[in-house]
Protein backbone atom coordinates (compact mmCIF):
# COMPACT_ATOMS: atom_id res chain seq x y z
CA UNK A 1 0.00 0.00 0.00
CA UNK A 2 2.80 2.35 0.90
CA UNK A 3 4.48 1.59 -2.42
CA UNK A 4 1.34 2.60 -4.26
CA UNK A 5 1.01 5.81 -2.24
CA UNK A 6 4.63 6.66 -2.94
CA UNK A 7 4.04 6.04 -6.61
CA UNK A 8 1.01 8.35 -6.65
CA UNK A 9 2.96 11.07 -4.86
CA UNK A 10 5.98 10.88 -7.13
CA UNK A 11 3.76 10.82 -10.22
CA UNK A 12 1.86 13.90 -9.01
CA UNK A 13 5.18 15.63 -8.35
CA UNK A 14 6.28 14.87 -11.90
CA UNK A 15 2.98 16.20 -13.24
CA UNK A 16 3.39 19.40 -11.24
CA UNK A 17 6.99 20.08 -12.27
CA UNK A 18 6.25 19.41 -15.93
CA UNK A 19 3.11 21.58 -15.68
CA UNK A 20 5.46 24.58 -15.80
CA UNK A 21 6.51 23.39 -19.26
CA UNK A 22 2.83 22.97 -20.15
CA UNK A 23 2.18 26.59 -19.12
CA UNK A 24 4.91 27.64 -21.52
CA UNK A 25 3.50 25.60 -24.39
CA UNK A 26 0.02 26.86 -23.52
CA UNK A 27 1.23 30.43 -24.09
CA UNK A 28 2.83 29.76 -27.47
CA UNK A 29 0.51 27.10 -28.88
CA UNK A 30 -2.85 28.15 -27.49
CA UNK A 31 -2.53 31.91 -26.97
CA UNK A 32 -0.02 32.97 -29.64
CA UNK A 33 -0.94 30.23 -32.13
CA UNK A 34 2.81 29.74 -32.60
CA UNK A 35 4.11 26.13 -32.78
CA UNK A 36 7.32 26.73 -30.86
CA UNK A 37 9.88 23.92 -31.06
CA UNK A 38 12.42 25.91 -29.03
CA UNK A 39 11.05 23.97 -26.05
CA UNK A 40 13.11 20.86 -26.87
CA UNK A 41 16.20 23.04 -26.40
CA UNK A 42 15.17 25.46 -23.67
CA UNK A 43 14.04 22.65 -21.34
CA UNK A 44 17.51 21.01 -21.13
CA UNK A 45 19.00 24.53 -21.15
CA UNK A 46 17.38 25.17 -17.78
CA UNK A 47 18.72 21.84 -16.54
CA UNK A 48 22.23 22.48 -17.89
CA UNK A 49 22.45 25.89 -16.24
CA UNK A 50 21.16 24.42 -12.99
CA UNK A 51 23.53 21.44 -13.02
CA UNK A 52 26.58 23.63 -13.62
CA UNK A 53 25.61 26.14 -10.93
CA UNK A 54 24.92 23.38 -8.41
CA UNK A 55 28.19 21.56 -9.02
CA UNK A 56 29.93 24.90 -8.55
CA UNK A 57 28.34 25.29 -5.14
CA UNK A 58 25.78 27.98 -5.94
CA UNK A 59 22.69 28.56 -3.80
CA UNK A 60 20.07 26.10 -5.17
CA UNK A 61 17.32 28.76 -5.21
CA UNK A 62 19.47 31.06 -7.32
CA UNK A 63 19.44 28.46 -10.12
CA UNK A 64 15.72 29.04 -10.71
CA UNK A 65 15.83 32.71 -11.81
CA UNK A 66 19.09 32.18 -13.70
CA UNK A 67 17.58 29.25 -15.60
CA UNK A 68 14.52 31.34 -16.37
CA UNK A 69 16.71 34.13 -17.72
CA UNK A 70 18.56 31.63 -19.93
CA UNK A 71 15.22 30.26 -21.21
CA UNK A 72 13.98 33.81 -21.81
CA UNK A 73 17.06 34.43 -23.94
CA UNK A 74 16.30 31.29 -25.97
CA UNK A 75 12.74 32.51 -26.53
CA UNK A 76 14.05 35.93 -27.49
CA UNK A 77 16.33 34.31 -30.07
CA UNK A 78 13.48 32.38 -31.68
CA UNK A 79 11.35 35.53 -31.61
CA UNK A 80 13.99 37.69 -33.26
CA UNK A 81 14.68 35.04 -35.92
CA UNK A 82 10.97 34.86 -36.69
CA UNK A 83 10.05 38.54 -36.46
CA UNK A 84 13.17 40.40 -37.59
CA UNK A 85 14.63 37.86 -40.04
CA UNK A 86 11.17 36.78 -41.23
CA UNK A 87 11.77 33.03 -40.90
CA UNK A 88 8.65 30.86 -40.56
CA UNK A 89 7.58 30.14 -36.98
CA UNK A 90 8.21 26.40 -37.09
CA UNK A 91 11.66 26.82 -38.68
CA UNK A 92 12.67 29.62 -36.30
CA UNK A 93 12.03 27.25 -33.37
CA UNK A 94 13.92 24.39 -35.04
CA UNK A 95 16.96 26.63 -35.62
CA UNK A 96 17.13 27.71 -31.97
CA UNK A 97 16.47 24.18 -30.74
CA UNK A 98 19.28 22.77 -32.86
CA UNK A 99 21.70 25.47 -31.77
CA UNK A 100 20.76 24.89 -28.13
CA UNK A 101 21.72 21.22 -28.29
CA UNK A 102 25.35 22.25 -28.76
CA UNK A 103 25.07 25.23 -26.44
CA UNK A 104 23.69 23.04 -23.64
CA UNK A 105 26.64 20.66 -23.99
CA UNK A 106 29.00 23.65 -24.01
CA UNK A 107 27.44 24.93 -20.80
CA UNK A 108 27.43 21.58 -18.99
CA UNK A 109 30.58 20.11 -20.58
CA UNK A 110 28.95 16.71 -20.71
CA UNK A 111 26.08 14.89 -19.05
CA UNK A 112 26.26 15.82 -15.37
CA UNK A 113 25.33 14.06 -12.16
CA UNK A 114 24.90 16.21 -9.05
CA UNK A 115 26.56 14.64 -6.01
CA UNK A 116 24.45 13.51 -3.05
CA UNK A 117 26.19 15.96 -0.73
CA UNK A 118 25.03 18.98 -2.77
CA UNK A 119 21.78 20.51 -1.54
CA UNK A 120 18.92 20.86 -4.05
CA UNK A 121 15.91 23.11 -3.51
CA UNK A 122 14.20 20.08 -1.97
CA UNK A 123 16.92 19.51 0.61
CA UNK A 124 17.95 23.13 1.18
CA UNK A 125 18.08 24.48 4.71
CA UNK A 126 15.15 26.77 3.97
CA UNK A 127 12.83 23.88 3.10
CA UNK A 128 14.04 21.50 5.79
CA UNK A 129 13.42 24.18 8.42
CA UNK A 130 9.71 23.94 7.55
CA UNK A 131 9.37 20.38 6.31
CA UNK A 132 12.39 18.70 7.84
CA UNK A 133 10.39 15.99 9.54
CA UNK A 134 8.63 14.80 6.40
CA UNK A 135 10.30 12.42 3.98
CA UNK A 136 11.92 13.62 0.78
CA UNK A 137 9.11 12.62 -1.59
CA UNK A 138 6.59 14.68 0.43
CA UNK A 139 8.98 17.62 0.44
CA UNK A 140 9.32 17.34 -3.34
CA UNK A 141 5.55 17.30 -3.72
CA UNK A 142 4.96 20.28 -1.45
CA UNK A 143 7.76 22.43 -2.85
CA UNK A 144 6.71 21.66 -6.45
CA UNK A 145 3.09 22.38 -5.62
CA UNK A 146 3.96 25.74 -4.05
CA UNK A 147 6.09 26.79 -7.01
CA UNK A 148 3.48 25.72 -9.55
CA UNK A 149 0.65 27.49 -7.72
CA UNK A 150 2.73 30.65 -7.45
CA UNK A 151 3.59 30.61 -11.17
CA UNK A 152 -0.01 29.82 -12.11
CA UNK A 153 -1.43 32.68 -10.05
CA UNK A 154 1.14 35.11 -11.45
CA UNK A 155 0.36 34.00 -15.01
CA UNK A 156 -3.39 34.27 -14.51
CA UNK A 157 -2.89 37.76 -13.11
CA UNK A 158 -0.64 38.67 -16.02
CA UNK A 159 -3.28 37.60 -18.56
CA UNK A 160 -5.63 40.14 -16.94
CA UNK A 161 -3.24 43.07 -17.40
CA UNK A 162 -3.16 45.36 -20.42
CA UNK A 163 0.00 43.64 -21.65
CA UNK A 164 -1.58 40.21 -21.12
CA UNK A 165 -4.73 41.27 -22.93
CA UNK A 166 -2.67 42.38 -25.92
CA UNK A 167 -0.81 39.03 -25.86
CA UNK A 168 -4.13 37.17 -26.02
CA UNK A 169 -5.28 39.51 -28.80
CA UNK A 170 -2.26 38.86 -31.03
CA UNK A 171 -2.95 35.13 -31.31
CA UNK A 172 -6.67 35.73 -31.69
CA UNK A 173 -6.54 38.44 -34.37
CA UNK A 174 -3.19 40.04 -35.10
CA UNK A 175 -4.81 42.54 -37.49
CA UNK A 176 -6.52 44.16 -34.51
CA UNK A 177 -3.19 44.56 -32.71
CA UNK A 178 -1.82 46.41 -35.75
CA UNK A 179 -4.97 48.56 -35.78
CA UNK A 180 -4.23 49.44 -32.15
CA UNK A 181 -0.94 50.92 -33.38
CA UNK A 182 1.09 48.15 -31.71
CA UNK A 183 3.80 46.06 -33.34
CA UNK A 184 2.50 42.48 -33.34
CA UNK A 185 6.07 41.18 -33.70
CA UNK A 186 7.07 42.68 -30.34
CA UNK A 187 4.04 41.14 -28.66
CA UNK A 188 4.91 37.71 -30.10
CA UNK A 189 8.47 38.06 -28.83
CA UNK A 190 7.21 38.87 -25.33
CA UNK A 191 5.09 35.69 -25.43
CA UNK A 192 8.01 33.55 -26.57
CA UNK A 193 10.24 35.01 -23.85
CA UNK A 194 7.75 34.25 -21.06
CA UNK A 195 7.01 30.79 -22.48
CA UNK A 196 10.61 29.65 -22.72
CA UNK A 197 11.47 31.12 -19.32
CA UNK A 198 8.79 28.82 -17.86
CA UNK A 199 10.03 25.83 -19.88
CA UNK A 200 13.59 26.39 -18.62
CA UNK A 201 12.27 26.73 -15.06
CA UNK A 202 10.64 23.34 -15.51
CA UNK A 203 13.95 21.92 -16.78
CA UNK A 204 15.75 23.42 -13.81
CA UNK A 205 13.41 21.84 -11.27
CA UNK A 206 13.59 18.48 -13.06
CA UNK A 207 17.37 18.73 -12.69
CA UNK A 208 16.95 19.37 -8.95
CA UNK A 209 14.59 16.43 -8.70
CA UNK A 210 16.69 13.94 -10.67
CA UNK A 211 20.08 15.37 -9.68
CA UNK A 212 21.15 15.06 -13.28
CA UNK A 213 21.45 16.79 -16.63
CA UNK A 214 21.49 14.82 -19.84
CA UNK A 215 21.85 16.41 -23.26
CA UNK A 216 18.95 14.36 -24.64
CA UNK A 217 16.45 15.15 -21.88
CA UNK A 218 14.73 17.69 -24.15
CA UNK A 219 13.74 15.19 -26.81
CA UNK A 220 9.97 14.97 -27.13
CA UNK A 221 9.18 17.73 -24.63
CA UNK A 222 7.31 19.78 -27.23
CA UNK A 223 5.09 16.82 -27.95
CA UNK A 224 4.57 16.31 -24.23
CA UNK A 225 3.65 19.98 -23.80
CA UNK A 226 1.26 19.98 -26.75
CA UNK A 227 -0.36 16.76 -25.58
CA UNK A 228 -0.96 18.08 -22.06
CA UNK A 229 -2.40 21.37 -23.30
CA UNK A 230 -4.70 19.56 -25.73
CA UNK A 231 -5.77 17.00 -23.08
CA UNK A 232 -6.50 19.80 -20.62
CA UNK A 233 -8.36 22.07 -22.99
CA UNK A 234 -10.35 19.15 -24.48
CA UNK A 235 -11.52 18.10 -21.03
CA UNK A 236 -12.48 21.61 -20.00
CA UNK A 237 -13.69 22.98 -23.32
CA UNK A 238 -17.27 23.17 -22.08
CA UNK A 239 -16.26 25.19 -19.03
CA UNK A 240 -15.52 28.76 -20.03
CA UNK A 241 -14.61 29.78 -16.52
CA UNK A 242 -11.72 27.29 -16.19
CA UNK A 243 -8.42 29.04 -16.77
CA UNK A 244 -6.20 27.71 -19.55
CA UNK A 245 -3.42 27.34 -16.99
CA UNK A 246 -5.63 25.06 -14.88
CA UNK A 247 -6.38 22.96 -17.94
CA UNK A 248 -2.67 22.66 -18.77
CA UNK A 249 -1.87 21.73 -15.15
CA UNK A 250 -4.50 18.99 -15.03
CA UNK A 251 -3.43 17.81 -18.49
CA UNK A 252 0.14 17.45 -17.30
CA UNK A 253 -0.83 15.40 -14.24
CA UNK A 254 -3.12 13.13 -16.27
CA UNK A 255 -0.41 12.58 -18.85
CA UNK A 256 2.25 11.68 -16.30
CA UNK A 257 -0.22 9.35 -14.56
CA UNK A 258 -0.96 7.56 -17.85
CA UNK A 259 2.75 7.12 -18.52
CA UNK A 260 3.36 5.85 -14.99
CA UNK A 261 0.50 3.42 -15.39
CA UNK A 262 1.94 2.13 -18.66
CA UNK A 263 5.33 1.57 -17.05
CA UNK A 264 3.78 -0.10 -13.99
CA UNK A 265 1.94 -2.47 -16.31
CA UNK A 266 5.29 -3.60 -17.61
CA UNK A 267 5.81 -1.42 -20.68
CA UNK A 268 9.49 -1.44 -21.67
CA UNK A 269 11.04 2.04 -21.27
CA UNK A 270 12.28 1.88 -24.85
CA UNK A 271 8.70 2.04 -26.11
CA UNK A 272 7.83 5.16 -24.10
CA UNK A 273 8.23 7.65 -26.96
CA UNK A 274 6.25 5.40 -29.27
CA UNK A 275 3.42 5.33 -26.76
CA UNK A 276 3.72 9.12 -26.43
CA UNK A 277 3.28 9.52 -30.19
CA UNK A 278 0.31 7.13 -30.31
CA UNK A 279 -1.30 8.78 -27.31
CA UNK A 280 -0.80 12.22 -28.86
CA UNK A 281 -2.40 11.08 -32.10
CA UNK A 282 -5.32 9.58 -30.21
CA UNK A 283 -5.87 12.85 -28.33
CA UNK A 284 -5.80 14.89 -31.53
CA UNK A 285 -8.25 12.58 -33.29
CA UNK A 286 -10.51 12.52 -30.26
CA UNK A 287 -10.38 16.33 -30.02
CA UNK A 288 -11.32 16.65 -33.71
CA UNK A 289 -14.16 14.18 -33.26
CA UNK A 290 -15.49 16.15 -30.29
CA UNK A 291 -15.31 19.41 -32.23
CA UNK A 292 -17.25 17.91 -35.13
CA UNK A 293 -19.72 16.36 -32.73
CA UNK A 294 -20.29 19.72 -31.01
CA UNK A 295 -20.63 21.48 -34.35
CA UNK A 296 -23.37 19.07 -35.41
CA UNK A 297 -25.12 19.61 -32.10
CA UNK A 298 -25.01 23.37 -32.63
CA UNK A 299 -26.44 23.04 -36.14
CA UNK A 300 -29.27 20.88 -34.89
CA UNK A 301 -29.91 23.07 -31.83
CA UNK B 1 -6.39 66.85 -43.90
CA UNK B 2 -5.03 63.91 -45.84
CA UNK B 3 -2.85 64.45 -48.90
CA UNK B 4 -1.54 61.91 -51.36
CA UNK B 5 1.18 63.53 -53.44
CA UNK B 6 2.61 62.09 -56.67
CA UNK B 7 2.08 58.48 -55.69
CA UNK B 8 3.61 55.87 -57.97
CA UNK B 9 2.66 52.26 -57.41
CA UNK B 10 3.93 49.47 -59.65
CA UNK B 11 2.89 45.86 -59.04
CA UNK B 12 5.52 43.17 -59.73
CA UNK B 13 8.20 45.64 -60.84
CA UNK B 14 10.87 44.20 -63.11
CA UNK B 15 8.86 41.14 -64.15
CA UNK B 16 6.79 40.30 -67.22
CA UNK B 17 3.62 40.87 -65.18
CA UNK B 18 4.71 44.40 -64.25
CA UNK B 19 1.66 46.64 -63.91
CA UNK B 20 1.75 50.34 -63.15
CA UNK B 21 -1.41 51.17 -61.21
CA UNK B 22 -0.70 54.72 -60.04
CA UNK B 23 1.52 57.16 -61.89
CA UNK B 24 1.88 60.55 -60.21
CA UNK B 25 -1.46 60.11 -58.41
CA UNK B 26 -2.75 63.01 -56.28
CA UNK B 27 -5.68 63.25 -53.89
CA UNK B 28 -6.55 65.69 -51.15
CA UNK B 29 -9.22 65.07 -48.53
CA UNK B 30 -10.12 68.05 -46.34
CA UNK B 31 -11.09 67.89 -42.68
CA UNK B 32 -14.71 66.91 -42.18
CA UNK B 33 -15.06 65.34 -45.59
CA UNK B 34 -16.77 61.98 -45.86
CA UNK B 35 -15.49 60.63 -49.15
CA UNK B 36 -17.03 57.68 -50.99
CA UNK B 37 -14.93 55.87 -53.55
CA UNK B 38 -16.48 53.71 -56.26
CA UNK B 39 -14.93 51.93 -59.20
CA UNK B 40 -14.74 48.52 -60.79
CA UNK B 41 -12.49 45.72 -59.58
CA UNK B 42 -8.87 46.52 -60.25
CA UNK B 43 -9.47 50.27 -60.46
CA UNK B 44 -7.21 50.87 -57.46
CA UNK B 45 -9.68 51.58 -54.66
CA UNK B 46 -8.36 49.04 -52.19
CA UNK B 47 -4.77 49.68 -53.26
CA UNK B 48 -5.37 53.31 -52.34
CA UNK B 49 -6.45 52.35 -48.82
CA UNK B 50 -3.52 49.96 -48.49
CA UNK B 51 -1.10 52.68 -49.58
CA UNK B 52 -2.48 55.07 -46.95
CA UNK B 53 -2.28 52.40 -44.23
CA UNK B 54 1.14 51.14 -45.28
CA UNK B 55 -0.08 47.61 -46.01
CA UNK B 56 1.65 47.70 -49.41
CA UNK B 57 4.88 49.48 -50.39
CA UNK B 58 4.96 52.30 -52.97
CA UNK B 59 7.68 53.28 -55.40
CA UNK B 60 7.36 57.00 -54.91
CA UNK B 61 5.22 59.71 -53.32
CA UNK B 62 4.11 61.17 -49.99
CA UNK B 63 1.21 60.35 -47.70
CA UNK B 64 0.58 63.36 -45.47
CA UNK B 65 -1.87 63.48 -42.58
CA UNK B 66 -2.32 66.89 -40.97
CA UNK B 67 1.07 68.03 -42.21
CA UNK B 68 2.97 64.91 -41.15
CA UNK B 69 4.42 62.67 -43.82
CA UNK B 70 3.71 59.06 -42.86
CA UNK B 71 4.90 57.42 -46.09
CA UNK B 72 8.05 56.08 -44.43
CA UNK B 73 6.34 54.80 -41.28
CA UNK B 74 5.52 51.13 -40.65
CA UNK B 75 1.86 50.10 -40.87
CA UNK B 76 1.30 49.82 -37.12
CA UNK B 77 2.86 53.25 -36.54
CA UNK B 78 0.41 54.83 -38.98
CA UNK B 79 -2.58 53.39 -37.14
CA UNK B 80 -1.96 55.73 -34.22
CA UNK B 81 -3.61 58.34 -36.47
CA UNK B 82 -5.84 56.11 -38.58
CA UNK B 83 -8.79 53.86 -37.77
CA UNK B 84 -9.89 51.16 -40.18
CA UNK B 85 -12.99 48.99 -40.48
CA UNK B 86 -12.48 45.98 -42.71
CA UNK B 87 -14.73 44.17 -45.15
CA UNK B 88 -14.44 40.99 -43.09
CA UNK B 89 -16.24 41.52 -39.75
CA UNK B 90 -13.78 39.08 -38.14
CA UNK B 91 -10.86 41.49 -38.69
CA UNK B 92 -11.97 44.21 -36.31
CA UNK B 93 -12.50 42.20 -33.12
CA UNK B 94 -10.99 39.32 -31.14
CA UNK B 95 -13.39 36.34 -31.19
CA UNK B 96 -12.08 34.65 -28.03
CA UNK B 97 -12.14 37.79 -25.91
CA UNK B 98 -15.31 39.17 -24.34
CA UNK B 99 -17.02 42.35 -25.53
CA UNK B 100 -15.71 44.09 -22.42
CA UNK B 101 -12.15 42.95 -23.11
CA UNK B 102 -12.40 44.01 -26.75
CA UNK B 103 -13.70 47.45 -25.77
CA UNK B 104 -10.94 47.78 -23.15
CA UNK B 105 -8.29 46.98 -25.75
CA UNK B 106 -9.73 49.54 -28.16
CA UNK B 107 -10.01 52.13 -25.38
CA UNK B 108 -6.30 51.79 -24.61
CA UNK B 109 -5.18 52.61 -28.14
CA UNK B 110 -2.48 55.25 -28.09
CA UNK B 111 -1.50 54.43 -24.52
CA UNK B 112 0.93 51.89 -23.06
CA UNK B 113 -0.07 48.25 -22.71
CA UNK B 114 1.64 47.78 -19.36
CA UNK B 115 1.06 45.65 -16.26
CA UNK B 116 -1.90 47.66 -14.96
CA UNK B 117 -5.30 46.01 -14.98
CA UNK B 118 -6.51 45.25 -18.50
CA UNK B 119 -10.08 46.16 -17.68
CA UNK B 120 -11.01 49.41 -16.05
CA UNK B 121 -14.31 48.72 -14.28
CA UNK B 122 -15.08 52.45 -14.05
CA UNK B 123 -15.21 52.65 -17.83
CA UNK B 124 -17.69 49.79 -18.23
CA UNK B 125 -20.77 52.02 -18.09
CA UNK B 126 -19.21 54.34 -20.66
CA UNK B 127 -18.63 51.37 -22.98
CA UNK B 128 -22.22 50.26 -22.47
CA UNK B 129 -23.42 53.76 -23.25
CA UNK B 130 -21.44 53.75 -26.51
CA UNK B 131 -22.71 50.29 -27.48
CA UNK B 132 -26.29 51.24 -26.60
CA UNK B 133 -26.23 53.79 -29.45
CA UNK B 134 -26.12 50.80 -31.80
CA UNK B 135 -29.54 49.66 -30.63
CA UNK B 136 -28.52 46.02 -30.94
CA UNK B 137 -28.71 45.14 -27.26
CA UNK B 138 -25.10 43.95 -27.09
CA UNK B 139 -24.43 46.39 -24.23
CA UNK B 140 -26.14 43.83 -21.98
CA UNK B 141 -23.81 41.02 -23.05
CA UNK B 142 -20.50 42.54 -21.97
CA UNK B 143 -19.10 39.23 -20.71
CA UNK B 144 -19.85 37.00 -23.69
CA UNK B 145 -17.18 36.14 -26.24
CA UNK B 146 -17.32 38.22 -29.40
CA UNK B 147 -17.11 35.05 -31.53
CA UNK B 148 -20.69 34.31 -30.50
CA UNK B 149 -22.01 37.52 -32.09
CA UNK B 150 -23.38 37.65 -35.63
CA UNK B 151 -21.37 39.22 -38.45
CA UNK B 152 -23.44 42.39 -38.32
CA UNK B 153 -23.09 42.72 -34.56
CA UNK B 154 -19.33 42.19 -34.82
CA UNK B 155 -19.06 44.82 -37.55
CA UNK B 156 -21.06 47.29 -35.44
CA UNK B 157 -18.79 46.55 -32.49
CA UNK B 158 -15.73 47.01 -34.72
CA UNK B 159 -17.05 50.39 -35.83
CA UNK B 160 -17.52 51.54 -32.23
CA UNK B 161 -14.10 50.16 -31.22
CA UNK B 162 -12.34 51.90 -34.11
CA UNK B 163 -13.84 55.27 -33.26
CA UNK B 164 -13.63 54.94 -29.47
CA UNK B 165 -10.36 56.84 -29.23
CA UNK B 166 -9.66 60.06 -31.16
CA UNK B 167 -8.40 59.35 -34.68
CA UNK B 168 -7.46 61.75 -37.43
CA UNK B 169 -8.77 59.66 -40.27
CA UNK B 170 -11.32 56.83 -40.61
CA UNK B 171 -11.04 54.23 -43.37
CA UNK B 172 -14.02 52.09 -44.30
CA UNK B 173 -12.89 49.24 -46.51
CA UNK B 174 -16.08 47.87 -48.16
CA UNK B 175 -17.27 47.44 -44.61
CA UNK B 176 -20.85 46.49 -45.52
CA UNK B 177 -19.98 44.11 -48.37
CA UNK B 178 -20.02 40.91 -46.30
CA UNK B 179 -23.35 41.64 -44.61
CA UNK B 180 -26.92 40.84 -45.62
CA UNK B 181 -28.86 43.80 -47.14
CA UNK B 182 -30.75 44.66 -43.93
CA UNK B 183 -27.70 44.52 -41.71
CA UNK B 184 -25.67 46.43 -44.30
CA UNK B 185 -28.30 49.17 -44.20
CA UNK B 186 -28.13 49.34 -40.39
CA UNK B 187 -24.31 49.45 -40.39
CA UNK B 188 -24.32 52.15 -43.05
CA UNK B 189 -26.71 54.32 -41.05
CA UNK B 190 -24.62 53.77 -37.94
CA UNK B 191 -21.49 54.72 -39.83
CA UNK B 192 -23.07 57.95 -41.01
CA UNK B 193 -24.24 58.70 -37.48
CA UNK B 194 -20.80 58.02 -35.97
CA UNK B 195 -18.96 60.05 -38.61
CA UNK B 196 -21.29 63.00 -38.07
CA UNK B 197 -21.41 62.90 -34.28
CA UNK B 198 -17.64 62.54 -33.90
CA UNK B 199 -16.96 64.95 -36.79
CA UNK B 200 -14.60 62.48 -38.42
CA UNK B 201 -12.78 62.77 -41.72
CA UNK B 202 -13.54 59.53 -43.48
CA UNK B 203 -12.99 57.60 -46.66
CA UNK B 204 -15.29 54.77 -47.71
CA UNK B 205 -14.66 52.27 -50.47
CA UNK B 206 -17.89 50.67 -51.61
CA UNK B 207 -19.37 48.68 -54.48
CA UNK B 208 -22.81 49.89 -53.52
CA UNK B 209 -23.54 52.90 -55.73
CA UNK B 210 -26.62 53.79 -53.69
CA UNK B 211 -24.56 54.15 -50.51
CA UNK B 212 -22.02 56.20 -52.44
CA UNK B 213 -24.76 58.51 -53.70
CA UNK B 214 -26.75 58.77 -50.46
CA UNK B 215 -24.01 59.06 -47.87
CA UNK B 216 -21.05 61.35 -47.47
CA UNK B 217 -20.35 64.77 -48.89
CA UNK B 218 -17.87 63.90 -51.61
CA UNK B 219 -17.66 61.14 -54.17
CA UNK B 220 -14.94 59.97 -56.51
CA UNK B 221 -15.07 57.30 -59.18
CA UNK B 222 -11.88 55.52 -60.12
CA UNK B 223 -10.80 53.67 -63.22
CA UNK B 224 -7.41 52.12 -63.84
CA UNK B 225 -5.63 54.13 -61.20
CA UNK B 226 -7.17 57.46 -62.16
CA UNK B 227 -9.93 59.60 -60.75
CA UNK B 228 -12.55 59.93 -63.50
CA UNK B 229 -15.19 61.70 -61.41
CA UNK B 230 -14.87 63.95 -58.38
CA UNK B 231 -17.92 65.65 -56.96
CA UNK B 232 -18.38 67.38 -53.60
CA UNK B 233 -21.06 69.19 -51.61
CA UNK B 234 -23.99 70.42 -53.77
CA UNK B 235 -22.70 68.89 -56.94
CA UNK B 236 -22.44 65.58 -55.08
CA UNK B 237 -25.89 65.96 -53.55
CA UNK B 238 -27.41 66.33 -57.00
CA UNK B 239 -25.75 63.15 -58.27
CA UNK B 240 -28.29 60.33 -58.35
CA UNK B 241 -27.71 56.60 -58.35
CA UNK B 242 -28.80 56.49 -61.99
CA UNK B 243 -26.23 59.10 -62.97
CA UNK B 244 -23.56 57.06 -61.26
CA UNK B 245 -24.73 53.86 -62.88
CA UNK B 246 -24.62 55.41 -66.35
CA UNK B 247 -21.10 56.67 -65.81
CA UNK B 248 -20.07 53.43 -64.22
CA UNK B 249 -21.31 51.38 -67.15
CA UNK B 250 -19.55 53.71 -69.52
CA UNK B 251 -16.18 53.04 -67.95
CA UNK B 252 -16.41 49.52 -66.66
CA UNK B 253 -17.21 46.03 -67.69
CA UNK B 254 -18.51 44.93 -64.37
CA UNK B 255 -21.17 46.69 -62.33
CA UNK B 256 -20.45 46.34 -58.64
CA UNK B 257 -23.13 46.05 -56.00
Amino acid sequence: MNVLLDLIISTSTQGLIYALLSFGVYITYKILDFPDLTVDGSFPLGAAVTAVMMTNGSNPWLTLPVSMAAGALAGLTTGLIHVKLKVRDLLAGIITMTALFSINLQIAGSNLIINRDVDTIFTSAFVTSFLGSSSLIYRKLIVSLLIVIMVKVLLDLYFMTKSGLLLRAVGDNSVLVTSLAKDKGTVKIIGLVISNALVALSGSIVCHEQRAFSSTMGTGQVVFGLATVIIGTTIFQKFDSVHGTTAALIGSIIYKACMQLAISLGLPANLLKLITAVLFLAILVFGNYQKRHNATLKQKG
Amino acid sequence: MLELNSITKIYNPGTVTEMCLFQDFNLQINDGQFLSIVGSNGSGKTSLLNIICGSIPIENGDVIINGKNIARLKDYQRYSRIGRVYQNPAMGTCPHLTILENMSLADNKGRRFNLSSGINKNRKSYYQEQLATLGLGIENKMDIKVGLLSGGQRQALALIMTTLTPIEFLILDEHTAALDPNTAEIIMKLTDQVVKSKKLTAMMVTHNLRYAANYGNRLIMMNRGQIVLDRAENEKAQTSVDDLLTMFNAISIECGN
